[in-house]
């Protein structure tokens, strides 16, 4: 095969440069003269966690300018779901935070119920916080494993994935889904926990704890932790409030915001858990959130599995008109066949008016706006995710900090380019 | 520290700015106010900064295009509801304080859809509005950076648009990748 010729003449490398003029406003009047660096982080670099692009403004080490560049993994999920039933559109929010689906199942599901005014019996709403809470520990397992690999902590990363591999195989006795589980739908969840799920959940509960206590012994006294992680990527509370950041982020500056708290869902205002403050905002402040969340997240899976062990009712919602009736039911009753039929052929109507819902996810707020049209399929849904949030608030985060630090604060703010990208 | 008392955002509004109320709705527990959108910097800073409201914190704005032929004159929906143009904008804040939310809706013609920008009161609209003008093609007056967000520079088209197909791009293989260039000049040049 022929080698190609060099196609840039000396002229074209000039037009080139001309094309420097598109960043005028955007970096500083030194970069343009070359005075500073442009320097390209991304997007395979593989902190950046996930595809996201960063043009860095550098003087010497330090950052003058960051610029995120968003969108390599757009897959236009909102607008396919404008095409899909209510029922149908649930295994697309998996793929936005593959991290944490259930968290993007919950938000969709909440926003639907809100929009049908559909209720969930009691036993639905336990399992559907064990799943979330289930699903904020394997989530910030993949954080604390990525994040500790990042700054050289190399054994972290296998601790942490070893117990998140627990998390995922009771995500798979759930759904039969390791990670694109689409368990909880509108109305529930899709089918009742299996039997040998009690146990399984019980021996994780018991065994966790003690994890929780090794991954600190390996970081939190670790003076070359502290010395990569104190005082880097200080966020200061009105910064966070101005930006719109949400959940350990917002948190770790000491804005005590949890929407479990502040405006609780699934009954999680009967539950007893406390929700970790940082002081400082900084980068191990923000580690320490969300290893005390391992510690709350337990305490509420203590309380949800009690709980359902004595709560026998229904898992999902018995209105038949947006749940599907139970598959031993169809082979006895006429209307369960229709109702069966009428939900997985046409669906249901929804009101045409808008609504929007959020819950809290493991990385933050999560908000659902639907505008339904009153046929079956939606208008418009439009999902607030908290990493598209984050990754906008990432150049005030960054600025003055060094390119090292960069790591650093990419990890702490913990994004995933799927939530942010959509 | 004394907390003053909520004041209701709709009278407040109502006082402060009048006529450019245009409509209220409740839904769902949810309340909607509908407001001019030449003054839509002013209700939101309004909203941000009076005590007994502050919502201080911006959650989410999202656009609706209500394409077409369920806004203007021809919506004959409910009489609850108000869609003088095509394409909507909610403004959903958030009172941490009071821990409530509140949308604040606008409208943009389809001719020449323009907004004036939130980014001078929260600047977490700045993405947000940057989504927006992307994917709806809302051009947002006095933004900061311009761009598009999540399609590339050379994109043709707002795909949210409700009369922008939701069709699968023609797959290019070497018979036909001329046939499929020459339908699509936005994509070599």
């Amino acid at each position: 095969m022929a080698v190609a010729e060099p196609t840039q003449s000396i002229e074209e490398q000039r037009r080139w440069e001309g094309s420097l003029d598109e960043l005028r406003g955007l970096v500083s009047e030194r970069a343009i003269t070359g005075e500073t660096m442009l320097l390209n982080m991304g997007p395979h670099h593989p902190s950046t966690h996930g595809v996201l692009r960063l043009l860095l403004e550098l003087d010497g080490e330090q950052i003058v300018t960051c610029l995120p560049d968003i969108g390599f993994l757009h897959t236009g999920i909102e607008k396919s779901i404008e095409d899909k039933s209510y029922e149908k559109a649930v295994p697309l929010t998996d793929r936005m935070d593959y991290l944490s689906p259930m968290s993007n199942n919950m938000a969709f599901s909440a926003a639907v119920e809100k929009l049908l005014d559909l209720d969930v019996p009691e036993r639905g709403q336990i399992i559907r916080v064990i799943c979330l809470e289930l699903a904020r520990c394997a989530s910030h397992l993949v954080w604390l494993g990525t994040h500790a690999i990042d700054m050289g902590a190399m054994s972290v990363l296998l601790y942490a994935f070893r117990e998140r591999e627990r998390i995922l195989g009771m995500f798979e006795m759930l759904s039969g889904q390791r990670m694109m589980s689409s368990y909880i739908r509108p109305g529930g969840v899709w089918r009742d926990v299996p039997a040998d799920f009690l146990p399984t959940i019980k021996q994780f509960l018991n065994d966790f704890p003690a994890k929780v206590d090794d991954y600190e012994a390996l970081l939190t006294k670790n003076p070359i932790w502290r010395d990569r992680a104190q005082g880097v990527g200080v966020i200061e509370p009105d910064v966070a409030l101005a930006y719109g950041m949400t959940g350990p982020a917002l948190r770790g500056s000491g804005v005590n915001w949890d929407l479990r708290k502040a405006q609780p869902y699934c009954g999680y205002e009967t539950y007893e858990f406390n929700v970790p403050l940082g002081e400082h905002g900084d980068v191990y402040d923000r580690y320490l959130i969300r290893i005390h969340e391992f510690r709350e997240s337990m305490k509420i899976l203590n309380q949800a599995v009690a709980r359902l062990e004595t709560e026998k009712g229904p898992f999902r919602s018995e209105n038949h008109k947006y749940c599907p009736p139970l598959r031993s039911e169809l082979g006895q009753s006429m209307e369960a066949v229709i109702h069966h039929f009428k939900l997985w052929t046409y669906g249901y109507d929804a009101p045409d008016d808008e609504i929007y819902n959020a819950i809290e996810s493991p990385r933050g707020e999560i908000g659902c706006y639907i505008h339904g049209t009153g046929a079956n399929k939606p208008r418009r849904v439009h999902f607030k995710t908290p990493s598209f949030i984050h990754i906008s608030a990432l150049p005030v985060v960054a600025k003055g900090y060094l390119l090292a630090d960069m790591v650093a604060i990419i990890g702490s703010v913990d994004i995933v380019l799927g939530d942010c990208d959509r | 520290m004394e907390i003053p008392a909520a004041r209701d955002p709709v009278s407040a509004v109502r006082e402060g700015f009048g006529e450019a109320l245009l409509h209220v709705k409740e839904f769902r527990g949810e309340t909607t106010i509908v407001v001019e959108s030449g003054r839509l910097v002013d209700v939101l800073d309004f909203l941000r900064v009076s005590s007994g409201l502050v919502y201080n914190m911006l959650s989410d704005v999202s656009a609706v295009d209500y394409y077409p032929s369920d806004y203007g004159e021809a919506f004959d929906g409910d009489e609850s509801d108000c869609r003088p143009e095509r394409f909507g904008v909610s403004y959903h804040i958030l009172s941490m304080l009071y821990n409530r939310r509140l949308r604040v809706k606008v409208f943009a013609a389809e001719d020449d859809p323009r907004l004036p920008t939130a980014t001078v009161v929260w600047p977490a609209a700045n993405w947000l509005e940057r989504e927006i003008a992307d994917m709806m093609g809302i051009v947002f007056e006095g933004h900061p950076d311009a761009r598009r967000l999540l399609m590339p520079d050379d994109w043709y088209g707002h795909p949210h648009r409700r009369d922008y197909p939701l069709g699968k791009e023609t797959v290019a293989f070497s018979f036909n990748v001329d046939e499929i260039h020459e339908h699509k000049p936005f994509a070599r040049d």
